[in-house]
């Protein structure tokens, strides 16, 4: 350094800058915050030859410990599966009323029942559970096939008019649309079958719709209207229906017939999944 | 490079090295105070976590414990759950007003007595003086050459200073367990690796900043130094060397001459003892300064050569420049620590610490928590009724099991209330939740098909003891598809 001005209060050397008459003092570095910056220099080339660190022209420097996010995301990813073999072991030789009264195993097949669901149920039913339209509402009390647990198994494991051999399996006849019964029939059974839960079908003639059902419907549906599980044939005395309630919607059912589809999970997902989904639909809303 | 001690040079250096303090003993009312603080805080610090306190069989039995697995925090009759953290922002907003009133009262005060870092360095100071000798020996042992003596001596100091940070870092982990199952786990190697690093760091931290680092930690590192320093006013009582009396200072032998010529000789014979004792290595006669922690031992210092030279004590004593001032004009010193700032803040650690204990002797044993389904928010059932479900959980805080009814009001009779899983007792879902436990349930509220309600019903769930009737409520709303 050429010029070395002392500044006669402190004893210190100046910089040689001056702003506006003010100098500014020389003061060095306590000399461990030197080391500690130097350290963190050196550190930091360590740290750039053992983790990644370099990009190359079509890959970069995978550094001495070969170390990668994704390699120990997905060890921890089967950490986690080994972890869960482990509770699903206790599922697989469990009964699902014996899941049900456990705590411990109830909490996991809940876990990985909603996750399930949500992988291979939701696009059907919603995320919700809640259905649409020809996709029923598992989140209320009314079953096709049975809300009991094994009911629920079951029709999971095997689906409803499937591919399975075992499948669940019984159509409607299509009363219009092959000749069975005459568009006025159609309209009297409508308004018969409405009438049951409340409401009314314009024009029609009850009691004549009453014989037609008789006749036609109770081998299904039984004497009452009150269906049955075992045939998957819908109660049409209470308030939910699958493909609408009004006139239309019931008129249009008995003419074409709707022959809806759930796919065979058996054999798709395990056993110890399947269980799991029956319990968690269960528990949405309960059912018999 | 050798670096002159007294010189700060820049230039072509670009480091400074830290010039080290050999601050020498000293007795007296301060160093005494300042003993006992040691004494009393270091104690407490150590033996506190070892206190047993009765809290039930399932409860830990630690009087002050943070209880990290299980969520809770115990303080002897007081527990903390973690959704009542805000007694921490209470005890945190109380600890910065108790600072401000000290440093209202005494300027950086905390700094010179209470910190830890300035606790420890005193600690490790005695050890060394213990060991190494006072100020003289310790300067001539450090420019002597290595000697087996002198390697004995500093390997002593240095096993010494690290049993301590040891026993810093290893009281520590005592208040976040068990703390007797802590100290034979430690010792059998059995205690798990997070303990071990815990005691590793503090090790580290108490040993170089108690050890090395020093009055640095004040100077570099710490921010406090910077806002106490900002907080005192011309009120505060500060160390401060009374130029008034001490000026102009003279050596006794020259200060007797001049005294006989008939000049002005003030009290201050230039001893420097004030300085050699100093932690911070500070002349405290350049004014009050950055350096200075407070720690009042340069009044120890003066006092004592001020006994020796036969002079009244006190030339450097707990006083305001403002009082300097007064003097030198010949008016009287005032003192005033009653005065509107030091009112205000002690008024206002009355009042929070008041709030405070006025909660928590009042607050509640039991309470209830309510998530409305979302997906969906109602359910139609097949006979025309609504369905909405709801995550309720309740939470016992007594450490005994507990059994609550569970109830909502706001909807029309004949609604009926459902709680998975839980046998219900004349209408009501009685819950049995465990010591000290929350407990998390599925509930359906049905409204049966007949009855007309809004789209939304406010609603209020309650939970009653089953035993003494305390109760505990939260509000939520029962969804229905809009009436046409
Ligand atoms: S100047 Fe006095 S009060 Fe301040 S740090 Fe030094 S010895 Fe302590
Ligand atoms: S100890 Fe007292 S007398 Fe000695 S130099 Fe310091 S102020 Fe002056």
């Amino acid at each position: 350094m050429a010029h070395e001005e002392i500044d006669k209060v402190t004893g210190v050397a100046t910089t040689g800058h001056e702003w506006d008459g003010i100098k500014e003092l020389n003061n060095p570095l306590p000399r461990w915050w030197l080391w500690v910056f130097y350290a963190c220099i050196v550190f930091a080339i360590g740290y750039a030859f053992v983790y990644p660190a370099v990009p190359l022209v079509s890959s970069y420097s995978k550094g001495l410990l070969g170390h990668s996010q994704r390699a120990s995301a997905l060890a921890e990813t089967q950490a986690g599966q080994a972890a869960r073999a482990e509770v699903g072991k206790g599922l697989a030789n469990a009964s699902l009323d014996q899941i049900k009264n456990d705590p411990k195993m109830l909490e996991f097949a809940m876990a990985q029942g909603r996750a399930a669901f949500g992988d291979n149920c939701a696009p059907c039913h919603g995320s919700g559970a809640t259905g649409s339209k020809g996709y029923p509402n598992l989140q209320d009390d009314d079953w096709l096939w049975g809300g009991t647990l094994t009911d629920i198994e079951h029709t999971i494991t095997v689906g409803v008019r499937s591919t399975s051999p075992d499948t669940r399996m019984n159509d409607m006849p299509r009363f219009g649309e092959d000749g069975l019964l005459d568009a006025k029939q159609i309209r009297n059974v409508a308004g018969f079958v409405l009438s049951l839960s409340g409401s009314s079908v314009k024009g029609a003639d009850v009691e004549a719709g009453k014989q037609i059902f008789a006749e036609n419907c109770t081998s299904c549906h039984g004497e009452d209207a009150k269906g049955s599980h075992e045939l998957g044939a819908p109660n049409l005395t209470d308030k939910v229906w699958l493909y609408g309630g009004d006139e239309a919607s019931v008129i249009n059912t008995i003419t074409h017939a709707h022959r809806g589809v759930m796919p065979t999970w058996g054999g798709k997902l395990d056993p110890v999944t399947i269980k799991s989904l029956a319990i968690y639909v269960h528990d949405l809303g309960g059912g018999t | 490079m050798r670096v002159d001690e007294n010189v700060t040079t820049g230039g072509d250096n670009y480091y400074a090295a830290a010039k080290k303090n050999y601050p020498a003993a000293v007795s007296g009312r301060l160093r005494t105070i300042k003993w006992s603080v040691l004494i009393i805080t270091l104690g407490i610090y150590y033996f506190l976590p070892f206190i047993r306190w009765d809290r039930g069989p399932d409860a830990p039995g630690q009087a002050v414990l943070i209880d990290m697995a299980g969520r809770k925090a115990y303080f002897f009759g007081v527990e903390i759950w973690p959704q009542e953290v805000y007694y921490l922002t209470g005890l945190l907003v109380l600890a910065s007003i108790a600072l401000f009133l000290m440093n209202a009262v005494a300027g950086r005060i905390w700094c010179g007595y209470l910190c830890p870092q300035t606790v420890w360095t005193d600690l490790f100071f005695a050890v060394e003086r213990w060991i190494e000798g006072d100020r003289r020996d310790r300067i001539l042992m450090d420019r002597a050459p290595m000697s087996a003596g002198k390697f004995m001596r500093k390997s002593a100091k240095h096993v010494i200073w690290l049993l301590i940070a040891v026993g810093t870092g290893g009281a520590w982990v005592l208040y976040f367990g068990d703390a007797p199952t802590i100290v034979k786990d430690v010792f059998t190697g059995n205690a798990a690796p997070i303990v071990y690093i815990w005691i590793g760091i503090l090790t580290f931290t108490t040993y170089s900043l108690a050890g090395f680092m020093r009055e640095q930690v004040c100077l570099y590192m710490c921010p406090w130094p910077r806002i106490q320093a900002a907080l005192t006013d011309e009120w505060a009582l500060n160390v401060t060397y009374r130029t008034d009396r001490g000026e102009p200072r003279k050596s006794v032998r020259i200060g007797e001459r001049a005294k006989a010529a008939g000049e002005a000789v003030g009290d201050c014979i230039d001893c420097k003892a004030c300085v050699q004792v100093c932690p911070t290595g500070v002349d405290i006669r350049e004014g009050l300064q950055l350096g200075c922690i407070q720690c009042g031992l340069c009044i120890d210092a003066c006092d004592t050569v001020m006994h020796k030279v036969g002079r009244e004590p006190g030339l450097i004593g707990y006083d305001t420049d403002m009082n300097i001032a007064r003097r030198s004009e010949g008016k009287p010193p005032i003192y005033r620590i009653v005065r509107p700032r030091t009112v205000l803040y002690a008024a206002l650690i009355v009042l929070i610490g008041g709030f405070m204990i006025y909660t928590l002797a009042n607050r509640a044993f039991q309470g209830v928590s309510v998530l409305h389904d979302r997906n969906p928010l109602y359910v139609n059932l097949s006979d025309g009724g609504t369905r909405n479900g709801y995550t309720v959980r309740l939470i016992n805080k007594r450490p005994h099991e507990r059994h609550f009814a569970l109830t909502v009001s706001g909807l029309p009779e004949g609604f009926t209330l459902e709680a998975q899983g839980v046998a219900a007792a004349s209408g009501k879902p009685v819950v049995e939740v465990a010591a000290d436990t929350t407990r998390e349930l599925r509930v359906l509220v049905m409204v049966p098909n007949g009855i007309v309600l809004p789209a939304s019903t406010p609603i209020e769930f309650y939970i009653v003891d089953t035993d003494n009737g305390e109760k505990a409520s939260t509000s939520d709303f029962f969804k229905t598809a809009a009436p046409n």
